[in-house]
């Protein structure tokens, strides 16, 4: 089933040298390098291929986006029609101001795995993002004339506090 | 609507500052003197976008500078997750699940779901074994959200402020 590309030890080791980010020194790779015992042009090589092959999304800055105005984060689920979810969620996905968009599991109360959680009939989750609640809504708006009525209810979680940024360790 | 405890309206200071978040959110070059790459684009030199990277990353207007890894592409799982938090346990709660390192971001939300939070692991077996000690730990019911298709990821944002 791996159709995923070989990453050796040493790839690992890039991957862990650099998961907390870049030295601020102006020579980073080679600083690296040092840290994982080879040469700067090794780091950068494997680097690109890594880029190449997608293990990498991409290199540079991530920044919090409370901090730089995007104030409201609001994640948006849908109860979507089954035969409808993968044609409609393709649609809001392609919506320039989602940022995420999947299909999950529902989860019904009485089904393995719901446990005492309320029912959960949502299917489709968007990550919708904002300068205010009122704009969030204003997108998700858009998203519910999209979906019509293919979309039985949904609701917006709106996050109220970062818990954790770190992003990848291993 | 509940405060926020993360800044807002934060000043970014300059134009430059705006650049770097905007441009910089990938595409970092890879040679020899990348900042002095960088910088010679944003039309600055290489200590100061260094000086600048520093302070936005102390003032965590940036989270992070480097290479995101897409965990899944390594063979790795990534999984959404959520626990029912009671409100007096809330602070031990987001302890307890921000310990472990498998926890890659954890968010407060508004709902009877009132904590959510990725796990990415570099084996899939290790999502199970990180639900199981979160359970452990606190114990709560994880609600796991595993992805079922991805229809879209793009995460760049342009600063407004």
């Amino acid at each position: 089933m791996s159709d995923f590309p070989k990453l050796d030890a040493t790839d690992r080791a890039l991957i862990v040298a650099t998961q907390g980010g870049l030295p601020l020194v102006a020579r980073p790779y080679q600083a690296i390098g040092e840290q994982v015992g080879i040469a700067g042009e090794e780091v950068v090589r494997r680097l690109q291929s890594m880029l190449e092959s997608g293990v990498i999304r991409r290199i540079g800055a991530v920044p919090n986006h409370y901090a730089i105005g995007w104030t409201a984060n609001g994640m948006t689920v849908w109860d979507v029609a089954d035969d409808r979810v993968d044609e409609l969620g393709a649609r809001v996905g392609a919506l320039d101001f989602v940022t995420h968009c999947y299909r999950r599991p529902r989860r019904l109360a009485g089904t393995p795995g719901a446990g005492a959680l309320p029912d959960w009939p949502y299917n489709l989750f968007a990550m919708v993002h904002g300068a205010s609640r009122a704009e969030v809504a204003d997108k998700a708006a858009i998203i519910a004339t999209l979906l019509g009525a293919e979309c039985r209810a949904h609701e917006i979680l709106f996050s109220t506090r970062i818990l954790k940024k770190s992003g990848l360790r291993i | 609507m509940p405060e926020l405890d993360v800044p807002q309206g934060h000043s970014l200071g300059s134009a430059v500052d705006r650049q770097i978040i905007d441009k910089l959110q990938g595409g970092f070059p890879l040679c020899e003197r990348p900042y002095a790459a960088a910088a010679e684009q944003l039309g600055i030199d290489e200590e100061e976008l260094l000086a600048r990277l520093r302070r936005l990353l102390d003032a965590k207007v940036l989270t992070r500078f480097g290479p995101m890894v897409q965990v899944e592409r390594m063979g790795g799982s990534f999984v959404l997750a959520a626990l029912a938090v009671p409100e007096a346990r809330y602070d031990e709660v987001t302890a307890l699940v921000n310990a472990l390192p498998q926890v890659a971001h954890n968010y407060r939300r508004e709902h009877a779901l009132n904590m959510w939070f990725v796990l990415a692991t570099e084996t899939p077996a290790g999502i199970a074994e990180a639900i199981a000690r979160i359970e452990r730990d606190t114990g709560l019911t994880v609600f796991a959200f595993p992805k079922e298709r991805e229809y879209f990821v793009e995460m760049k944002l342009a600063a407004r402020v």
